[in-house]
């Protein structure tokens, strides 16, 4: 016999209803593999009748669960397969109608995006990887819901230089194709370091080889869960905020779970993983920021900031770990300075630059994340910055992530708006000394030790 | 069974347990368990455990039916599966 406990009930609607508790996004993993022939016509037909047979029921079954467990699930995607694995044998020179089917898709069906216009060049590139990156602009201006993503370096393989600098050219152009709209083509594409085949969040999510024909994961998102929380504990020792985000992260993760066990049965689709990442949104009270505000620091950026995420990040895995049976993904801080009130704040005031950023990524920021530069950086500055970040997650052998938007005649101060869950970011100065000659040099950066660590 | 967490929200006024029940009862959904009461002076909460398997509307009408009725009284009515609670706060 069940029995009704007032507090944990009213507790469970305070935190969806006031603190923003949501799950960021259902994203069905599709497999492509079987798509591949020789013809680039029938292969767009066979993308986009793979992708919407799969997933026809995905956004219905999605409302479905909001609905009857009063939970809000804010984005519903698709993530394919690497295109540049499945279109080879074409031999076409352009991959742009496969973004177009791909986003033809992706209407058809409903849904918020759809990932896995992404190739896997961390030790080198085939000819298709090269047709697909070289076709990354066009493919990201001409639509409206497709994301790319392209691996540039791993822990085992090193960093492609080659395609670092490669990376550093595309950013750029996708960024000046899509004009005006302040460069939102960069926006949807991302450089990883040691990329992850199951990662639910946007714009990197691609379906992995290694994964089955169909699969479910989830990401949550709950930064004012923890925020408030943790308002709670004022004046109290690190102890006691870390064992009170680890108890919140644990509901909130229960939360996925049950998210991703409903949409996994009514689907008809198995289970991958539950991401462990405190997505943020732009929403006031939904931000990563304020949780580090929230313990004390004056802004995100101000000295402290890596040590307090570290924490955080630390206490959110402890938490979620136990709650989920499977968990993956990036299962990292996500702070997208557009998406999170806070952050746009931090920067906009100067308390937070690119230098402090890229610290927070060593100890378990996912990466430099939506961050507006200004539109006459170079792309060999573009591709300098790709190749730290990606340094930071081939030595310490985790994901790291670039996606920054090169906005086309705005200057430091200035602000872009991209509107919905991408947000509005304030254009961050960057380091103006050039590393063109070293961007030039190409080859690749050996993968690294692993003993004598230090 | 098919379980559901309903829960009422108002400013406390007289007749809310009746308006919610008698709903209820028309709609063949079944009570399990009960508890009410008044914060802050006049907040009324109400929770309740019901059953909705013998109703012959499905979930979505019935949750759709409890909150008109929410709405046409100024209160705020809302019905949830029992396994979000569960999930949450039971190990």
């Amino acid at each position: 016999m069940a029995i009704l406990n007032t507090r944990e009930i009213l507790d469970t609607i305070r935190m969806i209803e006031v603190e923003n508790l949501d799950i960021r996004t259902i994203t069905m993993g599709i497999s492509l593999l079987h798509c591949a022939c020789e013809d680039m016509v029938k292969l767009c037909d066979n993308v986009y009748d793979t992708v919407c047979t799969r997933a026809e029921r995905l956004v219905a079954v999605g409302r479905e669960i909001e609905e009857q467990f009063g939970i809000p699930i804010v984005n519903k995607r698709v993530s394919v397969t690497p295109i540049a694995l499945i279109a080879g044998g074409t031999k076409a020179e352009d991959y742009t109608p496969l973004a177009l089917a791909l986003d033809r898709a992706a209407k058809t069906l409903g849904i918020d995006f759809i990932g896995g216009f992404s190739a896997l060049v961390h030790k080198g590139a085939t000819k298709s990887d090269q047709v697909l990156i070289n076709s990354i602009p066009e493919a990201l201006a001409c639509t409206d819901f497709v994301c790319s993503s392209v691996n540039v370096g791993s822990t085992r393989a090193g960093i492609n230089m080659d395609a670092v600098a490669l990376m550093g050219e595309t950013i750029k152009r996708a960024a000046l194709l899509t004009a005006k709209r302040d460069g939102i083509g960069a926006a949807k594409l991302v450089a990883f370091c040691n990329a992850v085949e199951d990662n639910p969040f946007m714009a990197g999510a691609f379906h992995g080889v290694g994964e089955a024909d169909c699969v479910i994961n989830v990401g949550v998102s709950g930064p004012g869960v923890v925020k408030s929380a943790l308002a709670r504990k004022q004046n109290e020792p690190f102890d006691v905020v870390a064992e009170t985000i680890k108890k919140t992260a644990f509901r909130v993760t229960r939360m996925g779970q049950l998210v991703a066990r409903e949409a996994s049965k009514r689907l008809g689709v198995p289970f991958g993983i539950v991401d462990l990442s405190l997505a943020p949104t732009p929403a006031v009270g939904d931000s990563v920021a304020h949780i580090l505000t929230e313990m004390g620091l004056e802004y995100a950026g101000a000295p402290g900031s890596t040590a307090a995420l570290a924490l955080l990040n630390d206490a959110v895995k402890k938490g979620g770990v136990m709650a989920s049976g499977h968990v993956g993904g990036l299962s990292g801080a996500f702070i997208p300075v557009s998406e999170d009130a806070g952050m746009i704040e931090a920067a906009e005031i100067g308390a937070l630059t690119l230098e402090k950023l890229e610290a927070m990524t060593c100890v378990c920021s996912v990466g430099l994340d939506m961050i507006a530069l200004p539109g006459d950086t170079p792309a060999s500055t573009i591709a300098g910055i790709l190749a730290d970040e990606a340094a930071i997650g081939m030595i310490n052998n985790k994901t790291t992530a670039v996606r920054l938007i090169p906005a086309p005649g705005k200057v430091a101060g200035d602000s872009v708006e991209f509107g919905g869950l991408l947000g509005r970011a304030p254009i961050m100065p960057v380091n103006k000394y050039s590393c063109a000659e070293f961007i030039k040099r190409g080859g690749r950066i050996p993968a690294p030790i692993h003993s004598l660590r230090n | 069974m098919n379980k559901a967490v309903l829960t009422v929200l108002a400013k406390d006024r007289v007749g809310i347990i009746a308006l919610v029940s008698t709903r209820l009862s028309q709609l063949d959904v079944n009570i399990l368990d009960i508890t009410q009461t008044v914060m802050d002076e006049d907040v009324f909460v109400m929770l309740m455990l019901v059953d909705i398997n013998l109703s012959k509307a499905s979930f979505h009408d019935v949750q759709e039916n409890l909150r008109k009725l929410g709405e046409e009284n100024g209160i705020s009515i809302r019905l949830q599966r029992e396994e979000i609670f569960d999930a949450m706060h039971k190990i």
